[in-house]
Order: structure tokens, then C-alpha cells, then sequence
């Protein structure tokens, strides 16, 4: 019977291999593995969408600090397959805190291991890129390895629909409401709706799969394309829905709605060897000059070669160069490839949303 | 923006406490940043044990007192186009602003560089810094500015009780504190106004207990920000952030918090408009009641902004060395118009300044405080700095970043597992409730005696999360005192950074077998990077730490570096008696290794240093400096092969002390031998050593019992000299006038000296001379001679000293070669040594005495290399590896005078150390150490005494209260100051002979308790500007009178002369005409000897 404390491993899919401890949930699991460099945030991390299918390794080694508290939950549920940590607190301190990392991965049987060797781990993943890898309980890691093989890869599944919204639903009235705005939920993060909110937005979240039809009935002032989990390459779907939307309402498209909108204006999207994954990404503003410090999380980015319809690169990574926001001189639409929403990261970028509500009143004004 | 041409770069002087070697870090930085931009640098700074006064750091180098006279005339002479003020710690700020009020800036066109004076003063003052936060919205705890004694008790009655009280514009929180009643204000408020320079104190809410947090930010010109790391405070808000415990990252804070109060601080960044790095300081509510408080009515955020640093500072080095972003370098090209997108970290290679550093380990600060050489000082800690140094330790856990921090700070060998055996259940819990150096010591006792973590963090403030990490550690402490040791133990024993020492003592067996059983069972550190990244990025730096995975196939990102290569070992963390000047001997070591071809790789533990400097050596280990770490670094570096030697003459005692377990190891030493060492230590072989070579030292003997040292003492005769065998900086030593002290000085010294022997020699009371020779085996080169302004019987660390020797015959001079050198080939040097002499003159007679000998760097080095020129580091690195002099282009013998005067002078940081007696005795007291360098002897002097703060003013006052032995010495002093127009006060006996020499004075009486004034109400008043006091004897009862004159002085800041030697230079040095002495760049005073 597999439990607390109990010796288990992260077997890589190149067949490396990881010892630790379980914590949490004791079972075993699958998912790509990929590092995050965010030092605080933990719960946010778990809660995000964006790392659905994943098994998330936090380059910080004291993980649990401050527990797990009320508030900073960003979906509905725990998303990640797994948490890989050097060591989760057990003794965690904060007035908020409810319970601790142990609990809230056991009450939602998320296994996680502790113990690991985490730098050696994020080492070997920025070496050879992102990879498969599975959590062996009761098992020897070869036979995990064995298992792994089976499984379908992270790539070749639409984990969109695993965590986007199965029905319409209304988030929380704003006190003065100023314009009504929809959000195509992909696997998007509370905050985005909480800062919708506090600019004066009346908020519906909508499923992936609602129509551009759908949309314009709704007599909605903007859109949201959030961010979300996987390749975007499978969302045609989504880029559908972009593509028929461009142009007649504003769009602010967040990460795996950056990738939808880059889609529907022509490009490609490619895999990055080990993704952005972090609150300290420096992002330039090729428009201001101005280098912003983001928080990101993404393993696919857009190639601007392919890009088509007068829309503009507007922000690039400061680090590798990779495309991080889109504008057009024309159309009311912008994109970023990073998390404006922060929660967890810094609050620098909170300006995007004041931009997309600027363009909701131009747009409103001149309609 | 333009970029300068020409750069003025202050530094920050002595070091004092509040004001460490982080500034020769920042300032060196600095400069060499500037270069790479191609911009002419020109430093000043009077503290010749820096790196940034060698002549190849800056284009042109200064070593003059930081005065605006001074800096004016530096400005005329080289004419830059900007003035870089903000790396020089709290004295370039001032001096920035003091240049800029005085017109010179303006007169000169010279630009302020980076932050502008406008901001300066915005953050520095605490009205218009309230101002600003309010404009922007930033909380602010309640506060008012008040300039009177009488303003400041009608805010207390406002505020309530009780009020921290902080003086504008002083350096380490100088004069503050938190007062609990009415008397207690008055008594800081009076200080804190005379501390600051504009008389100016601000009365504010006391947020003691709140969460205390530190971030340190940049901005550029284009306004990009970015925040490097923030920084915990173990100790809760009460405790200044030098004398606190730090971490790095915060680890209480969530997400939310964590950028809560990085947003506000890139605001406060931005309305400052500061162009650099700036240290912002929050306290923030660490609990329900206060957090709903503080957020309910107005809706107000948890936190409130305490204090803005807009400079680079301690704070900065910490940041710099937790993260490995070069703050300095940063900030002095965004003084020249850098943006921070342009500038490259140098680290990765790849990625650039502008973006914020990911840890991926803990890093764990430990400040160094000088208790172990004031036993009476005041022990308890809070708004005002004591600590002189810190440590920093990297580790995965907490608790092994902590446990290695303890290691490093070599405070009597203590580990976590120490406790004072006198502590009773109360003082354990007062040491807790009130902070104070042994806060963390009395945690752990009172966790092992049962306290719950709980009522240990009610009492103390300190988190929960913190104290329950310490109960974690006592629970393992059991474990390995009830359980049999098992490969599991051990290992989750080292994980938690138990060192091999304390599971030794627990597991009842030696370090030694603790040690082979890791060996045996595979129980081995790796080393990671620190390489501001979390590894996102292949990184090029060779910065490590160690730590211990569960995995014994871990991987080691520290593999044995190929080729030649040797083990510098550091100093550790600055402390009284082991200053910077052996971080400067470290850094010049690895420097001179890298010219020989050698890879040279570094260990230490102080972030404030060069020598912790990602670019300063092939390899750094930031290590403890203790057997174990250093054990391991050489096992790891030895790979497959050999390991490589080490070189332990640099790093003062530290390294010193680890000649003899390395050699046990079987471990190489470069340079002088263990053997060597020890000879040089023992007392009885030196003296065989020195007896068959028939050199006369004053008699004494080593002894061991209190019989065995009467029977001495009175053999050779009183006064004696006392000290316990084995020591550094003169601890716990004394002059002993009779039987009844020597009683009572043995009794004591048991105490300290651990068992081992108490050395009793001869006080002689001669002239004393120094030497630091360099032998490569063959025979030596001095490159000068110093002599001291006092007599023997000060230590050679607290004395003036004059190079070259001025007052010594040729005879004399031969004799101290002559010595020097037979002992050094005798004892079998090869490297550094420093030789102590007294010099007996009798009847037209004199007879030469060793005092000391030490096969090692000495503190004067620097000063010695600056005045003579000669790189004796590197001189003395290149004979360890087998070079001989006339090989390096230097001649044997004596070294060829300069056609200059230098002259040291010591820096104390008295006003920081309550309790403590500051008259000179054998025991060292300072801080750190200026030079004066000018053509003639009185001039050198003068500015000396003007670096060190010690100048006397014509027509100024002057309390005199003597010691009946030394008056007669005092009279030609008295004369003088007469005459030089100052008036005088005295005390009784010291009154009546002033009168007698047909002089006026105004009596004081010394008695406390028979009416007003006395001599202190004199001294408090400000009617005294300097006091001269000779102790009565050495006896503690009758050093108290003079005692209460003395802290009177230093509480006052007022100059206090205790030996007549020192007294009698400065009203030497007062009749120097300021516009006498010259202000030259160093190379030229050199130059003049031979045109």
C-alpha cells in the first residue's frame, strides 16, 4: 500500500531517473515535465490551467511555506498531473493559510514527490528539452518507463476541452458597469476575471467551443481569448472563431489566445525546447522601448514569418527574442504571449487590461 | 545622454560599524565597470586596505580624508565631468550633497552622476521622503520630524509609547532607538539629535513585531525597473536589518505579498526618479488581527514603507552575493546613460541586466557582532547597528543554510548546539523576548527544554515558520543522541546542515570517524551553481556552495578544475582584530596566481568582499572556513588526482588556524609549514628558536597555573604583559601592575583561554617598531619599517604608525634587519611574516627586543604596499611557488626610504558599542584604519587625524583629566594647547597643575554625586572639543571615573585622547596650516623620492 513518505521516482521518458519521497496523493501518474523558476505562487501554479497534462517541477526548493489559503486559487481545481518539489513544508506559517501543500494535493489526488534533486532535474530539462515523464509508485522505474511508452504524448491532445468551462456562467457583478465582455475560457486563470471586474466589466465566461455566431449575439462590447493548456496547433476550432471575430469586436488575446490570434492572422506555432516558465521574464516593448517584467508560462510560441493581415509584432523576449505580443494599426485587436494577469508574478503588465479597455471605448465610441 | 569622460568616484573611508568592505566591493566594481565604458576614473578614499585605492583599479588614485576642502581641491587638480557619490556608502551621500551645497559642483560643471542630489535628498530626509510617500500613496507609519527635545515629548504624548526615534542622515541608525517611557526619549532624543549632522530626529509608530522585508531595486534612465531580491528578516521589525538574521528569498510571504510590495517598491523607485539601485524597507502585518486592522476601516494595504536607501548598500552586497547580480556594476553604467536592457549579465553570457534573479537555494545571513571582545559591552540589539561584520551561507534547506551560516562566524568555535551552562530558565526566556546577539543560542536551549515553537515565536515575534524549522532541528538532535548512527541518519542529518562536529558530539565519537563513516558510506556535498537563473540558462560563472542531496549519484556541477591550481583561503567575516585588509591579501594572492599560470580558487564566507566577487578568481567556494568545508572543497577539487595546496597567510587567524588540521589531512600548504607556524605560536619552541639564534626578547614564560604565574611575574619583575597563548587582535590581554590583578586576571582568563596556557612577559614601555618582510627561502626584502606613536603597551592594531621609522638610529634600523631576516630563515618563511619590536634606550644605550613573530600577512600589509609601493602580496605568492626575488626585479634587504611620510591611524566605532571602555590598551578596539600620506611627517598627520575624525582646532576646548604618572609627561602637551589658544577644563589634581604651570583653567569636578556641573554634564553640554583622559592604572575599579568621562565623549562624538603619545600628536598635527599639506595622487608623493 503506497503512502506518505514512501521512496518513489520521476522516470524521463530518455530514461533518467529521479528519486524522492510521495506526498500527497500516492499514485502513480504521466504527464511532460516542465520546470517553473517562480519562487512564490505555488498555489496559483497548481490551480492554473495552463499546466493541465503536466507535471510541474518548481526550480525554488522550500515549497509550502505559507500553506494553502482561500483566495489564491486561479480555477476551480488543482490542473496539474503532479508537483515535483526539493522539499514540501510541513510546518507551513500564514494568517490565510487553511491546510497544508500535503493536504491540498492529497484532497485532490495529486500525487507529489519530494526530495528530488530539482536542480539537476531543470538542468537535464534545459539540456534536452522538455520531456515525458511519469511518477513510479510501487513500481520499479523501469516498469514506470514501460508504462510512459504507452501513454499518449502531451502534444497529440486537446486539453482544452479537459479544462474549459462546460457551461456559460457569469462572474461576479462589478460595482459601476461600464461594458459587458466575454471570455472564451481555454483554461483561464480567476484573475483575468477579477481584473475584468475591477475595471468595470461585466464578465461571461464562456465554453471553447461557442461559436463566433454565438459570440456576436451577445451584443458583448469585447473578447477575451485566454490562455490555456497544449498545442495550439490542435485549436482550429478556436482559430475559427478568431478569424471570424477580427475586426468586429475587440480582442485581447493572452497567451494561448496570443497563439489563436497569431493562427488566425496566418502563423505558425512551433515548440520551445524547454518553454518560458517563470515571474522573471523580461519582455521589450518594441513600440516604447520599455522592458517589462513578466510572468509566463508557455511551451509553444509563434513564428512572426507567417504572419499575414497588417498585424504587427509588438513585444519580443528580451532572452531568446520569441515573439510576446501582437498588435494591429488598424483593427482593435491586441495579444501577449505572457500572463498580464500575474497571480503568480508581478503586477507590471496589469496595464494590458486598461489598454483593452481603452480599446473598448474607442471601438464602442466609433461603432 | 553623454557619456562622461572623466568620473569622480568617492569612497566611503574607514570601515566603522554600519560602513563595512561592501563599499570597497561596490567601489571597485564600480570603477572597473567604467573602464569597460572607457571612462577615466579618479577615487579617493583614505582606507588603504581596499582594493579600489590599488593603482590599477582606478586611473588615478587618492588616498586623502574625505573632507569637501579635500575634494574640492581633487576636483580643481582633475577637472571630471561627473561625480559618481552613490557607491561610497553613507559618507559619498553626504559628501555629494555637502560638494553640491558648497557651490563646487556648479563652480566646476561638474554632473552628478546616476540618482540625482534632488532624490537624494528626497529619500534621505525624513519630511520630504514622508511627503512624497504620501503623494504617491504609499503608507507611511505615523510620524513627525522634530528638532527640539521639547517638540519631541509633545509627539510622544501624541503617539503614545513606545516610539522609535531615528536621527536624519547618520549612518547604521547612529543615536536611534525605541523609547518605552518619557525619560528614555529624552535621553535617545538627545543623542539622536547631536548624531545628526542637521540635528533632525523623526518620532514614529512603533510597528515592533511586524514582518520586516527589504527589496533591492534598479532603475535606468529610460525607467525600466527591476527588482534584484527581496530580503526577510528572521528578527520581527525593532531589530536594525545589519543586526538582523536575514533570508533570501522571503519565505513567509505568499505570491500576493511577495508583490505587493515589490510593486510598491518599483513606485517608490520611479517617484524618486533614482537612476541606480536603491534598498527599499517594509514592514508588513504578520498576523489576522493586525492584517484585518490595517486593511478594515479605509481599506488601507498590511504594510507600511519604513525606510529608502537610494545607494547602494550593505544590503546591495548581500543581494548581489545572494543572487549573483552585480548591483555595482550595474548601477555605475546606468550612471553613464546605460539602459538596463543594454548592459549583459555577465553571468549566463547570454541574457541581460534587465531581469529579475530566480533562486534556487536559500541563503541565510548571519550578522558578526564584537561581543567576544566586549564581554561588557551591551549585549541587547535593536535600532542601532552593533554588528562590525556578517556571513552569508547557500544551501537548499533552511536549516543547513543557517547551520552553515553559524560555522562561518567563528564566534569561539560555537555551533547551533551551544549554550551558556548558566542559563536558567528565566534568562533563557528574557534572551528570547529580548533581542539580542544570543537570541538564536537561547531558541534552540529553550526548544530543548520543552518550550512549545509557539510560545518561542509569541515571545520572540519571530515566525512560526522560522522557530518551527529550529524545533526540527533539536528533534534531530535526539534522534542522533538516542539512535544508532545509520547511513539514513546521517545523511538527513547533513541535509539538514548538521556539521560533522556537533553529530560527532551527539553520536558520542570523534569529527574524525564522523567523517570517515561519510566517506564510507558515501555521504558526500555536491556543489551547485549560484548563477541567477534556477538554471533556466547554461551559465559561465564559477560561483558554488555545497549541499547534500538524497541521491549518492547527485550530480557535482563543481568538477575538479584541470591544470595547476591552488586553495586561497579567505578571512571570513570582518570582526575587531580581522578587518578588510585581509580581504584585500586574498584578492591580490588570487591575482598573483592567476600570473604565475596557477588557477586560483577562492573560500569564503563574507558577502561584503572582493573576494566573493563572481569575477574575482577562477573558482569561488562560498563556504564555511572551518576544517570540514574547507576539507571538502580540496577533495573535491582534488578529482581523481592530488589535491591541490592551499594558501593560509592571507586570511588572517582564520586561515592561519587551519595550517595544522590540513596538515594532519595530509593536506599541502603553499608557503610557510605548518611546522613553521606552529614554532612561530609555541611559546616555548619560539623562544628556544629565539634564544639559540641569541635574539633578546623580554623575559617571560608560558605557565599554566596561578602559582606557576606569581612565581613569574614576580621573577621578572612588574608591570607584566598577560594574554592567553593562541590568539589574534590581543583578546583578553592586559597590563598587569601587581599580584592582586594578576590573581584575578588568571581566575578570568581560565574562562576564555580553554585550557590552554597564559603567556607573562616583561612590560617594557619602549619605543615599538614593526616590520612585514618577504622571504623566499633564501633571504628576505623589507620594504619599510614602521614605528608607533605610542609606547608599547598599545596594541599594534589601535596604534598610530609612521612609515618610514622616523625617530630610529641606523644601528637600530640594522639590528631589525638583521633579526628579521635570521629569524625568517631559521623559523624557514617563505611568504609573508611580520615582526613586532621594542626598542629599551637607556644611557645612551639601546637594546633591540622581539615582541612577536607571525608567518603571515599582518593588517599593515596594505598600508605598506601603498606607501612603499612594493606588491608584497604578489611578491610573496610568486616565493611559495619557488620564484626568488631578484627574480621578480626586487632587491634582498631593506627596501630604499620613500621621500614620503604615512602615517595609519585607527578608527573605532565606539558611539555604537554601549558599555564599552575605549581607552588604548593591549586589547584592540577598532574598526578599521585610515592613512594620512603626505612629504613631511607633521602634514601626514594632520590628515591622518582629519581621516580618522580625530582633528584638533586651534582655539578649541579642551577637558583634561590625567593620571598622576603621566603628568609630568603632560606638560609640554598642556603648553602647547595654551598656546595654541585652546581653553581649558580639567578635573581636580589635573586643574591644580595647570594653575601651578601659571595657566588658566576652569575646574570640573570628577565626582558625579557632589552637584553640577561635573565633568560630564560639561562633555553632555557640548562645551568640551576634545577630551584628553589618562586611565589610573589598569584596575577596573579605578578605571571607572575615567570610564564614565570616556563614554561621555564618544556618546557626544567628541575626540578622547587616552594614551599622551596619540594627545601629543594631534596638537603636533593642530599646528599644521590646512593649506600646508599636499593633495596628490598616491604615485606622485612616491615618485618625488626618486625624480
Amino acid at each position: 500500500m503506497a503512502g506518505v513518505n514512501q521512496r518513489a521516482y520521476l522516470v524521463l521518458e530518455d530514461g533518467s531517473v529521479f528519486p524522492g519521497r510521495l506526498f500527497g496523493a500516492a499514485r502513480p501518474i504521466h504527464g511532460e515535465v516542465v520546470f517553473s523558476t517562480a519562487m512564490t505562487g505555488y498555489q496559483e501554479m497548481l490551480t492554473d490551467p495552463s499546466y493541465a497534462g503536466q507535471i510541474l517541477v518548481l526550480t525554488y526548493p522550500l515549497v509550502g511555506n505559507y500553506g494553502i489559503n482561500a483566495q489564491d486559487v486561479e480555477s476551480r481545481r488543482i490542473q496539474v498531473q503532479a508537483l515535483v518539489v526539493r522539499e514540501a513544508c510541513e510546518t507551513p506559517s500564514h494568517w490565510q493559510a487553511e491546510m497544508t501543500l500535503h493536504e491540498y494535493l492529497a484532497s485532490q489526488d495529486v500525487p507529489g514527490l519530494q526530495g528530488v534533486d530539482t536542480r539537476a532535474l531543470t538542468r537535464r530539462l534545459r539540456h534536452h528539452g522538455v520531456m515525458m515523464g511519469a511518477i513510479a509508485v510501487d513500481e520499479t522505474p523501469r516498469e514506470a518507463l514501460e508504462r510512459l511508452r504507452g501513454q499518449p504524448r502531451y502534444g497529440t491532445i486537446d486539453l482544452v476541452r479537459t479544462v474549459t468551462a462546460s457551461t456559460p456562467y457569469e462572474w461576479e457583478e462589478p460595482p459601476r458597469r461600464r461594458y459587458h465582455v466575454a471570455v472564451v475560457d481555454s483554461g483561464l486563470k480567476y484573475n483575468i476575471l477579477r481584473l475584468l471586474r475591477e475595471r468595470g466589466c461585466q464578465v461571461t465566461v464562456l465554453p471553447c467551443t461557442v461559436t463566433s455566431d454565438e459570440l456576436l449575439e451577445m451584443g458583448i462590447d469585447g473578447l477575451v481569448l485566454s490562455p490555456g493548456p497544449g498545442d495550439p496547433a490542435l485549436l482550429d476550432y478556436l482559430v475559427a472563431t478568431a478569424k471570424a471575430l477580427v475586426g468586429r469586436l475587440p480582442i485581447l488575446g493572452i497567451c494561448l489566445g496570443h497563439q489563436v490570434v497569431g493562427r488566425a492572422f496566418g502563423a505558425r506555432t512551433y515548440k520551445l525546447k524547454f518553454g518560458h516558465r517563470g515571474a522573471n521574464h523580461p519582455v521589450k516593448d518594441l513600440l516604447t522601448g520599455r522592458v517589462h517584467i513578466t510572468s509566463q508560462n508557455h511551451g509553444y510560441a509563434i513564428d512572426a514569418d507567417g504572419l499575414r493581415g497588417g498585424i504587427e509584432v509588438s513585444q519580443v523576449h528580451l532572452n531568446d527574442g520569441t515573439v510576446e505580443g501582437l498588435y494591429h494599426p488598424s483593427l482593435p485587436i491586441i495579444t501577449i504571449q505572457y500572463h498580464s494577469e500575474a497571480s503568480p508574478g508581478p503586477m507590471d503588465n496589469v496595464y494590458v487590461f486598461d489598454r483593452f479597455i481603452e480599446m473598448l471605448r474607442e471601438y464602442g465610441g466609433s461603432r | 545622454m553623454d557619456s562622461p569622460r572623466k568620473v569622480l568616484i568617492i569612497g566611503s573611508g574607514p570601515i566603522v560599524i554600519g560602513q563595512a568592505a561592501e563599499f570597497d566591493y561596490s567601489g571597485s566594481q564600480a570603477c572597473r565597470s567604467l573602464r569597460e565604458e572607457g571612462i577615466q576614473t579618479v577615487l579617493v578614499n583614505p582606507n588603504p586596505a581596499t582594493i579600489m585605492t590599488d593603482e590599477d583599479i582606478a586611473d588615478t588614485v587618492y588616498i586623502e580624508p574625505l573632507t569637501v576642502e579635500v575634494l574640492a581641491r581633487i576636483i580643481d587638480r582633475e577637472r571630471p565631468d561627473g561625480l559618481l557619490a552613490t557607491l561610497g556608502g553613507q559618507t559619498g551621500l553626504n559628501l555629494a550633497v555637502a560638494l553640491a551645497d558648497a557651490g563646487v559642483l556648479d563652480e566646476y560643471g561638474v554632473k552628478v552622476l546616476g540618482t540625482p542630489i534632488e532624490s537624494i535628498r528626497k529619500a534621505e530626509d525624513r519630511e520630504l521622503f514622508k511627503r512624497l510617500l504620501d503623494e504617491i500613496g504609499e503608507p507611511r507609519p505615523e510620524s513627525e520630524t522634530v528638532t527640539t527635545l521639547e517638540d519631541a515629548r509633545r509627539v510622544a504624548r501624541e503617539l503614545g509609547f513606545p516610539i522609535v526615534v531615528r536621527p536624519a542622515y547618520t549612518l547604521g541608525g547612529t543615536g536611534g532607538g525605541i523609547a518605552h517611557d518619557m525619560e528614555e526619549l529624552e535621553h535617545i532624543v538627545s543623542i539622536g539629535l547631536k548624531a545628526s549632522p542637521i540635528h533632525q530626529v523623526l518620532l514614529e509608530r512603533c510597528l515592533l513585531g511586524w514582518k520586516e522585508l527589504e527589496y533591492e531595486v534598479m532603475r535606468d534612465s529610460a525607467d525600466n525597473c527591476i527588482t534584484v531580491c527581496n530580503m526577510e528578516n528572521l528578527d520581527p521589525m525593532g531589530v536594525h536589518t545589519g543586526d538582523s538574521i536575514v533570508v533570501a528569498p522571503s519565505q513567509t510571504l505568499t505570491d500576493k505579498e511577495y508583490h505587493m510590495l515589490r510593486s510598491a517598491a518599483l513606485k517608490i523607485i520611479r517617484a524618486l526618479r533614482i537612476e541606480g539601485g536603491c534598498n527599499i524597507q517594509f514592514a508588513l502585518a504578520p498576523r489576522r488581527e493586525i492584517a484585518s486592522w490595517a486593511l478594515s476601516p479605509e481599506g488601507r494595504p498590511p504594510y507600511y514603507v519604513i525606510e529608502v536607501n537610494p545607494r547602494v548598500s550593505r544590503s546591495s552586497a548581500l543581494a548581489s552575493k545572494a543572487t549573483g547580480y552585480p548591483i555595482a556594476r550595474v548601477a555605475a553604467k546606468i550612471a553613464v546613460g546605460k539602459r538596463l536592457d543594454e548592459i549583459a549579465n555577465r553571468v549566463t553570457g547570454k541574457t541581460t541586466a534587465a531581469f529579475e534573479p530566480a533562486l534556487d537555494y536559500v541563503v541565510v545571513k548571519i550578522p558578526r557582532w564584537p561581543f567576544d571582545k566586549f564581554p561588557l559591552g551591551e549585549r541587547r540589539i535593536g535600532t542601532q547597528m552593533k554588528a562590525t561584520g556578517e556571513v552569508m551561507a547557500v544551501a537548499r534547506t533552511f536549516e543547513e543554510a543557517l547551520q552553515k551560516a553559524v560555522r562561518c562566524l567563528e564566534f569561539g568555535g560555537r555551533t547551533l548546539l551551544w549554550e551558556d551552562p548558566s542559563w536558567t530558565e528565566e534568562q533563557v526566556r528574557q534572551l528570547i523576548a529580548e533581542p539580542n546577539d544570543q537570541r538564536l543560542w537561547a531558541i534552540m536551549a529553550a526548544l530543548r527544554r520543552g518550550m512549545e515553537p509557539m510560545q518561542v515565536s509569541l515571545l520572540s515575534g519571530i515566525d512560526p515558520w522560522f522557530v518551527e524549522k529550529l524545533a526540527g532541528l533539536v528533534a534531530l538532535e535526539w534522534r542522533l543522541l538516542s539512535e544508532p548512527l545509520t547511513p539514513e541518519l546521517l545523511r538527513s542529518a547533513k541535509r539538514k546542515g548538521f556539521p560533522d562536529r556537533d553529530i560527532a558530539t551527539l553520536a558520542d565519537m570523534l569529527p574524525e570517524q564522523v567523517r570517515e563513516l561519510r566517506q564510507k558510506w558515501g555521504i558526500r556535498p555536491v556543489y551547485k551553481m549560484v548563477d541567477t537563473c534556477a538554471a533556466e540558462f547554461e551559465a559561465e560563472t564559477p560561483y558554488f556552495y555545497s549541499t547534500y542531496e538524497d541521491d549518492p549519484e547527485a550530480e557535482n556541477e563543481a568538477s575538479a578544475l584541470a591544470g595547476p591550481k591552488a586553495l586561497v583561503i579567505g578571512s571570513g567575516p570582518i570582526r575587531i582584530g580581522q578587518g578588510i585588509e585581509f580581504d584585500y591579501c586574498s584578492v591580490h594572492a588570487v591575482w598573483a596566481l592567476e600570473e604565475e599560470g596557477y588557477r586560483a580558487i577562492i573560500a569564503n564566507c563574507n558577502p561584503e568582499t572582493v573576494s566573493t566577487d563572481f569575477d574575482t578568481s577562477d573558482r569561488l567556494y562560498f563556504e564555511p572556513l572551518d576544517e570540514e568545508g574547507v576539507r571538502d572543497i580540496l577533495e573535491n577539487e582534488a578529482g581523481d588526482g592530488a589535491p591541490p595546496a592551499s594558501i593560509v597567510q592571507f586570511g588572517g587567524q582564520t586561515a592561519i588556524n587551519l595550517a595544522v588540521p590540513l596538515d594532519r589531512a595530509n593536506l599541502p600548504i603553499l608557503g610557510s609549514s605548518a611546522e613553521t607556524i606552529d614554532i612561530a605560536e609555541d611559546r616555548a619552541r619560539f623562544e628556544a628558536l629565539l634564544e639559540d639564534l641569541g635574539i633578546p626578547r623580554p623575559p617571560g614564560a608560558a605557565v599554566e597555573s596561578l602559582e606557576e604565574a606569581l612565581e613569574t611575574a614576580g621573577r621578572i619583575g612588574y608591570p607584566v604583559l598577560v594574554r592567553p597563548s593562541y590568539v589574534l587582535g590581543g583578546r583578553a590581554m592586559e597590563i598587569v601592575q601587581g599580584p592582586r590583578e594578576l590573581i584575578r586576571y588568571v581566575e578570568e582568563a581560565a574562562q576564555v583561554g580553554q585550557g590552554r596556557a597564559i603567556l607573562i612577559d616583561k612590560y617594557l614601555e619602549g619605543i615599538e617598531a614593526e616590520v612585514d618582510a618577504i622571504c623566499d627561502g633564501h633571504d628576505i626584502l623589507i620594504p619599510g619599517i614602521m614605528q608607533h606613536i605610542e609606547r608599547a603597551g598599545v596594541h599594534s592594531g589601535d596604534s598610530m604608525a609612521v612609515y618610514p621609522a622616523i625617530g630610529l638610529t641606523a644601528e637600530e634600523v640594522e639590528t631589525i634587519v638583521d633579526y628579521t631576516r635570521r629569524i625568517a630563515l631559521e623559523l624557514g618563511v617563505r611568504g609573508l611574516m611580520n615582526v613586532q619590536f621594542v626598542i629599551m634606550r637607556e644611557g645612551g644605550r639601546s637594546a633591540v627586543y622581539v615582541l612577536e613573530v607571525n608567518p603571515r600577512s599582518s593588517r599593515t600589509v596594505p598600508f605598506i604596499s601603498k606607501a612603499t609601493g612594493v606588491p608584497m602580496v604578489r611578491l610573496a605568492v610568486k616565493a611559495m611557488l619557488g620564484k626568488r626575488l631578484p627574480e621578480l626585479g626586487y632587491p634582498y634587504g631593506l627596501w630604499p626610504k620613500q621621500g614620503l611620510v604615512a602615517v595609519k591611524a585607527p578608527v573605532f566605532s565606539m558611539s555604537k558599542l554601549a558599555g564599552v571602555d575605549t581607552h588604548l590598551g593591549p586589547e584592540m578596539k577598532s574598526t578599521g584604519e585610515v592613512m594620512g600620506i603626505d612629504r613631511d611627517f607633521r602634514s601626514a598627520l594632520a590628515k591622518a587625524l582629519q581621516a580618522a575624525d580625530l582633528a584638533l582646532k586651534p582655539g578649541g576646548v579642551v577637558l583634561l583629566s590625567l593620571a598622576d604618572r603621566t603628568k609630568p609627561e603632560a606638560i609640554p602637551i598642556i603648553r602647547r594647547l595654551a598656546q595654541a589658544g585652546c581653553r581649558l577644563y580639567a578635573t581636580e589634581g589635573t586643574a591644580a597643575l595647570i594653575r601651578a604651570l601659571g595657566l588658566e583653567v576652569a575646574e570640573v569636578t570628577k565626582r558625579l554625586d557632589q552637584g553640577h556641573p561635573n565633568v560630564i554634564d560639561v562633555i553632555d553640554q557640548g562645551l568640551v572639543d576634545v577630551v584628553i583622559n589618562t586611565p589610573e592604572g589598569s584596575q577596573t575599579a579605578t578605571l571607572r571615573d575615567g570610564f564614565y568621562i570616556r563614554r561621555a565623549a564618544v556618546e557626544k562624538r567628541v575626540p578622547c585622547f587616552t594614551s599622551l603619545d596619540t594627545a601629543r600628536a594631534a596638537v603636533e598635527a593642530m599646528l599644521v596650516d590646512p593649506g600646508h599639506y599636499s593633495v596628490l595622487p598616491l604615485p606622485e608623493y612616491r615618485n618625488g623620492a626618486r625624480p
